[in-house]
Parts: C-alpha cells; sequence; structure tokens
C-alpha cells in the first residue's frame, strides 16, 4: 500500500499510529493503544478522541510500537571505504533493521577527528534521509593514541562522544588525560577494551578450539584486564565511560563491580555474542572472525545475565561491513567484523522469546538506554519528543540471505539462519523511511 | 574409487580410524616399490600433481615429489617466491588459475592454518594438506603411525610422549590426533610458553617433567624449536632448554629402555635431542623419511584410485608383471 510517508511531519495532516501495543521503558508503560504523530513529534498516546482531518491511519493489529530503535555502535565506512558502505547505504540498512538512529564510529580515513570531518558525516546523513547519524569522534589525533583531538570542538559541531575504537587506547596516562578533560564538557569516553600485548595477533578467542584449529588465540584477560584499567581510571577522575562490545563472562563481572562502587560507567554487547559462541568459527569461517573474538558458552550465558540484571546497558550491534575482498581469504588475513543492522533486532527478539528478557527490556537496552548515554533525542514514546517510531512485527518469519541485504556487504555469519519479527515501520521524525513489504 | 570420506586430505581430525589403517596398509603395499631397483610403477601415468608450496620446505616437498613420480604422475612444483602471491593474487584466485589448468591433485603448505581448506572450497582437485600453520600436518602424523606400528606391531594402547614447542608444530596436533584416535595415549611435555591452552581437548595430557613424561613411554617423539614461528623467544635460552627438556642419555636412563626415538626433523642436535640419541640403536629417524615416501604414494592412489583398482594391492600385483619405468 502507498502511503504519504510525510504525513507526520511538519505541516502534513498527521499520523496515525492505530490498535498497537505500545512500550515505552521511558515512562515504564505499556499498553495497546495508539500514537497520534504530527509536525514530527508525537503529538498524543493512547486513544485520541478525534483525529486531525486527512491524517494517515495506519491499523497495526497489534503490532509493538516502541521509540525509535538507537545503534550506538556501527561503522559506516564513509569517508574512505565506500566500496564496503557509504552513509547512504548505511543508513537505509539501519531503518531496514528498525534502527531511527546511530553512532558512527571514527575509524574512516581520513580519521573523524576534526570537526570537518564531523560536518561532513552529518551533511550526508541529512542528505540520505533515512536513520539519523550521531558521528563519534576519536579520542586521539589519528587514531595515533598520543594527542586528544578537540573534544569542544568536535562536541559543537555534533560528534556525541569519544572512541579510538577498533583500537584500544594503549597508554593508560593518554586514558587519563581523556577522561579527565571529558569532564569540561560532560563528554562521554567509549572504550575498546582489550590489552594490545595480551592480543598479540590473536585472531580468535584463546582456548580447545583456537587449538582444534590452529589458530592464535586472544585470551579473555585482554579484555579484563583492559577493562578493569579504564573502569579504575574513571573511578580515578569521575568521568563518565562507556565499554564497548563486552564480550567476556569476566568483563561482565568486572563491570558488575565497578557499578556498585558508583562508578559512572555504562557498556554494550553485541548480539552475536549472545547468540553465537567461538565455534562458530570451525571450518575456518572468516565471517565469524571479529574483535573481540566469539567467545564460550559460558561467556555468552554470563553476557545474557548481564543483559538482564542491567550490568550491560545497551545492544549495539559493531555493525562492520567488509567486502568479499577482506572476508574471503585466510583466516588470518580476514579483516575483523560482521554486518549488523539488519539481523540485530531479530536476534534480540530471540532472547525475549527465550524468556530471558522482557519486550521492556528489550526496548530499553535498544532504545533509551542508547539515548541516554549518547545524550541524544529519542529513547521515548512521551507526549512532546520528536517522532522517532519503530513499529515492530514481533512474529514474522523470514531467512538471512546473501542478496537479502539492503548493507554493501553482506559479511554475516547468519546468512541461511531462519529469523523471526522485523520492524514493519520506521519512523523518524515524523516521516516514514522504511515501510516493510 | 577413493576410499576416503573425504575428497581431499586436509588433516588427521578429518579421517575415521578405519580410514587410517586403509591408508597404512596401502603404504605397506606400496612401500615394497622403493627398495626395487626401477622405483616406477604405472597406476598414476597421466595424473597430475601440483606441489604448491607457499612456505619453505625441502624433505616433504621432496618425499612428495618422490611419491608422485614413483607412480608415475607428472608433477609441477611452485614454490611461494616464483607464484603470483608477492604480486598480490589472492589464494582464491591462486586457487581458480590452477584449478584452469585441470590438476588431479594439489599438494599444498601454507603458513597460515586453514588455508588448505580454503583452497579445496574452490577447486575439483583433490587437495593434499602439506602442513598449515600452525594447524595439521597429516602425512607426517600417519608415517609417523606406520613407523610405530612396524616397529611395535600395533597402535593401540601405547604410551606416545611429545617433548618440545607443542604450541607452534603441526606436527605434535596431528600426531595427538592420529595416535589418540588409533587409541593409544599421548602425553605432551615442554616448556609451558610452548603448550597451547586447552591441549586437552585434543585429547592429550601434559606433564611438565620431562623425566616422568617418559618413564611410561613406549615412543617418545622430540620436536624442533621453531624459532621462525614464535613472535618473541619463548625460552630463556637454548642452553636451558637442552638442559630441561632436551633428550640425552641421561634423561633415557628414565625411560623403558625399548622406547622407540623418533624426531620429524630436521633436528637442532644438541638442543632437542643430543647426536648419540638421534643416532642409537633405538632412533627409528630414517625409517620415519622412508616410510614418509610410502604414505604419500598412498594418499596419492588413494585419492586417485580408478574403480578397478581400488585394492592397492592390485596396483602393486599389475605392476610387478608391468612395465617398469616410463
Amino acid at each position: 500500500m502507498e502511503h504519504n510517508i510525510k504525513a507526520g511531519t511538519k505541516g502534513g495532516p498527521g499520523l496515525l499510529l492505530k490498535n498497537g501495543h505500545i512500550i515505552d521503558p521511558f515512562s515504564n508503560t505499556e499498553v495497546d493503544g495508539s500514537v497520534l504523530v504530527r509536525d514530527g513529534k508525537i503529538q498524543e498516546v493512547g486513544n485520541p478522541e478525534s483525529i486531525p482531518e486527512g491524517c494517515l491511519v495506519i491499523d497495526l493489529q497489534g503490532k509493538w510500537i516502541v521509540p525509535g530503535l538507537i545503534d550506538m555502535h556501527v561503522h559506516l565506512r564513509e569517508p574512505g571505504e565506500e566500496y564496503k558502505e557509504t552513509i547512504e547505504s548505511g543508513t537505509r540498512a539501519a531503518a531496514a533493521g528498525g534502527f531511527t538512529a546511530v553512532a558512527c564510529m571514527p575509524n574512516t580515513n581520513p580519521v573523524n577527528d576534526s570537526s570537518d570531518t564531523t560536518r561532513f558525516i552529518l551533511d550526508r546523513a541529512r542528505d540520505a534521509g533515512f536513520a539519523r547519524v550521531y558521528p563519534v569522534a576519536s579520542i586521539t589525533k589519528g587514531l595515533g593514541g598520543d594527542e586528544l583531538t578537540e573534544f569542544g570542538d568536535l562536541l559543537e559541531n555534533g560528534a556525541v562522544a569519544f572512541s579510538d575504537d577498533g583500537l584500544p587506547v594503549r597508554d593508560a596516562g593518554v586514558m587519563r588525560l581523556a577522561l579527565d578533560y571529558a569532564r569540561n564538557f560532560n563528554a562521554l569516553i567509549i572504550s575498546h577494551s582489550e590489552e594490545p600485548e595480551l592480543v598479540a595477533g590473536g585472531v580468535m578467542n584463546e582456548g580447545a578450539v583456537s587449538t582444534q584449529l590452529g589458530l592464535k588465540g586472544i585470551p579473555a584477560a585482554a579484555e579484563h584486564i583492559a577493562i578493569f584499567r579504564d573502569t579504575a581510571i574513571a573511578e580515578l577522575t569521575g568521568s563518565r565511560l562507556h565499554i564497548a562490545h563486552v564480550s567476556t563472562a569476566g568483563g561482565v563481572e568486572i563491570i558488575r563491580n565497578a557499578k556498585r562502587r558508583g562508578v559512572k560507567i555504562t557498556a554494550e554487547t553485541a548480539p552475536h555474542y549472545f547468540s553465537l559462541t567461538e565455534e562458530a568459527v570451525i571450518g575456518y569461517n572468516t565471517f565469524a572472525k571479529m574483535n573481540p573474538p566469539l567467545r564460550t558458552e559460558e561467556d555468552r550465558l554470563a553476557i545474557i545475565q548481564g543483559l538482564r540484571d542491567g550490568t550491560l546497558d545497551a545492544i549495539a550491534t559493531d555493525h562492520a561491513p567488509h567486502s568479499v575482498l577482506e572476508k574471503e581469504c585466510e583466516f588470518a588475513l580476514a579483516m575483523n567484523g560482521i554486518t549488523g543492522l539488519e539481523t540485530s533486532l531479530a536476534l534480540s527478539l530471540e532472547l525475549v522469546r527465550q524468556a530471558h528478557i522482557s519486550p521492556m527490556d528489550m526496548v530499553r537496552l535498544m532504545s533509551t538506554n542508547p539515548a541516554s548515554i549518547l545524550g541524544v533525542n529519542g529513547g521515548t514514546l512521551k507526549v512532546g519528543e520528536v517522532a522517532d517510531i519503530t513499529v515492530i512485527d514481533p512474529d514474522f518469519k523470514w531467512v538471512v540471505t546473501e542478496n537479502g541485504f539492503i548493507s554493501k556487504s553482506h559479511n554475516s555469519p547468519f546468512i541461511g539462519k531462519e529469523m523471526q519479527g522485523r520492524a514493519e515501520f520506521v519512523i523518524v521524525g515524523g516521516k516514514i523511511v522504511q515501510a516493510a513489504k | 574409487m577413493n576410499r576416503l570420506r573425504s575428497r581431499h586430505v586436509l588433516g588427521i581430525s578429518h579421517l575415521e580410524p578405519d580410514e587410517i589403517t586403509y591408508i597404512l596398509d596401502s603404504a605397506e603395499a606400496l612401500k615394497g616399490i622403493l627398495d626395487r631397483p626401477i622405483k616406477k610403477v604405472p597406476p598414476l601415468r597421466g595424473r597430475t600433481v601440483v606441489h604448491l608450496f607457499f612456505e619453505p620446505s625441502t624433505r616433504t616437498k621432496l618425499s612428495f615429489e618422490l611419491a608422485a613420480k614413483r607412480l608415475s604422475a607428472d608433477t609441477v612444483g611452485i614454490t611461494a617466491s616464483a607464484s603470483s602471491v608477492v604480486k598480490g593474487e589472492t589464494l582464491i584466485d591462486t586457487a581458480r588459475n590452477i584449478e584452469a589448468m585441470k590438476p588431479d591433485v594439489i599438494v599444498m603448505r601454507h603458513p597460515m592454518s586453514g588455508a588448505p581448506h580454503i583452497m579445496s572450497r574452490y577447486v575439483d582437485a583433490a587437495v593434499i594438506n602439506a602442513g598449515d600453520g600452525t594447524n595439521e600436518h597429516p602425512s607426517q602424523a600417519l608415517l609417523d603411525l606406520m613407523t610405530v606400528r612396524q616397529h611395535l606391531g600395533r597402535l593401540d594402547g601405547l604410551n606416545i610422549t611429545i617433548i618440545g614447542d607443542i604450541l607452534h608444530s603441526r606436527v605434535a596436533h596431528s600426531d595427538i590426533l592420529a595416535f589418540t584416535k588409533m587409541g593409544s595415549r599421548v602425553t605432551v611435555c615442554g616448556p609451558a610458553t610452548m603448550l597451547p591452552p586447552d591441549i586437552s581437548a585434543l585429547g592429550a595430557r601434559v606433564i611438565y617433567c620431562v623425566k616422568e613424561a617418559i618413564r611410561d613411554a613406549d615412543v617418545i617423539i622430540a620436536l624442533r624449536i621453531q624459532k621462525e614461528r614464535q613472535g618473541r623467544s619463548l625460552i630463556p635460552s637454548s642452553r636451558e632448554y637442552a638442559t630441561f627438556f632436551g633428550i640425552n642419555r641421561q634423561t633415557l636412563e628414565y625411560a623403558n629402555p625399548d622406547a622407540l626415538i623418533m624426531h620429524p626433523g630436521p633436528i637442532n642436535r644438541g638442543v632437542e635431542m643430543s647426536p648419540d640419541v638421534a643416532d642409537c640403536d633405538h632412533s627409528v629417524i630414517l625409517d620415519q623419511v622412508t616410510n614418509g615416501v610410502a604414505v604419500r604414494m598412498a594418499l596419492l592412489s588413494v585419492l586417485l584410485a580408478e574403480p578397478e583398482r581400488a585394492d592397492q594391492k592390485n596396483i602393486v600385483d599389475e605392476s610387478t608383471g608391468g612395465e617398469h619405468g616410463a
């Protein structure tokens, strides 16, 4: 069916999402009802008595209406590696996956370490017109690990956080400087937590499977040490720290303890860490190669427990598109990472179906918490808020196929897997940017 | 018909005990050819074997080439320096190009674990793994099995002790799997910096003291210290290694006096093994080398055997009465 996709935007006749199941973790409400969007904002939640003339009415027949999903950790590859992904293709893939916004990491070429690059990213995102893009700038110039970037200038030009993601900040002294300086701006530092001397050329999790395959392992301790180091520095400086892509049971435990002590720390994990284990690498499957690596079943269960008890605040994909050039090769030479935007929602819904988390938990992990950690709009269906909304059909069955990706890359270990659940509509600022066929 | 379940020989991990026994029996049958004055039989006439070596090798490459030539196959060798690899060609392009020239077997050595597995997905030819990174070296394990069976008459219920750099040794990896699959118990010993994590997953146990590790051993396999694979030095010195982990007359006093001494070569004499031990009566190191050719002949003929030639005994019988040489 054809919709006036702009009905909910400024000057439009309005958009009524009718007969939905409304889930809003921000107000902790879960009710059946409708949401009326007008002028790009949420105008009414519940059962509006009168609807505006000419309003576009969509009957959702019980599907979920949730605040727009936010993926706080993606790689859009532009500028520099447009053959893998562009801001246009990446934000289209985001919308297809149910996301109204993404935060993109700075390891592009050039690195996003200046306001010029930050503004370029924002301009391209605006032109594309799909999901919102929140640039994460680098902590150090050129990801070099030495000199801090201009936090103030970058924030004024639209950066939302700082990270040298892809690389750890090797020098604890530099990490301390970053966390100290961040306090002037209440800025968020995101840590890629790995002790490089223990990674030392490893290509998968260290353990029984790496021994079986004769591949060099990365011990879980590499992550433990780095998370502990950075939480200790955050405790020292009193700054806000976010730990990216937690993959180990030990990492979850260190974060849990730090939170108990009152350290201002948040953390995310990715769907692959609660869906897969190191066994996925068997057969030298380069689509299962990522950093941090897939871990053991014990780690996987501890990650799920961390999501249940709030130790882990967010599900973020670490969407890392790579072309066949980087993946159809020797395992040791393959680049790290998987495309994640289009499988994240279904994999997270699997946790709901298995009763590990409630639908409310899932929306909190995928929307409300990321919004609050990044300090951006969205994450709620409160009246007056910007109308970033995702409509979820939790039951729709589909199969992941190589050709089915909107992303320019298809490096997914889930190809061939049957999925359940997808985004039916994705609405950004009142505009329908994605309507499932 | 190929009696193996797989078209390729990528590792001992993919072989079942009955397949291993079949290969060893074939090797025994073919071994007699090596003692003849004219060491050539015709079964692989018209077949082409490509030896694709991305890593330096002397004895393995020579052994495979001799094996192929003994069976009358045409052989072509490509070494990494001479191949397109340095020009930036990917492994998969190399695979497709070689495949386009229609070889029957690709014998492949590569510095990265799993490379032959990737190759095997892109070619119709049979791929034999001649050593991949720190993963496997199946033909070496098979020749070790053959040597032990020859001298001790069986492969089950034996105690096999492997000493040295287990972490970087694809020979150790394949040997552990092979001897364990055939019903023997494998003990590994070496500096703990050279032991892989969770080696019990392969079925081996670790004993840290050499004297204890060799006490009940029927077979002692010493490995070469592979300096070229170590990022940083994993032992304080060769001297310390020789003192605590080297096999010499003194350490052998703790072993079963009939224990076989083996080494995949090349030996660093005076480091992992003293010269007198390497050359002693119980050393079967040169038998290993001879059996290497026989095992590789068996692999080629098993993979390429025509249906009517499935039984290796036939090949030998036919060839005895048939032409020698070509």
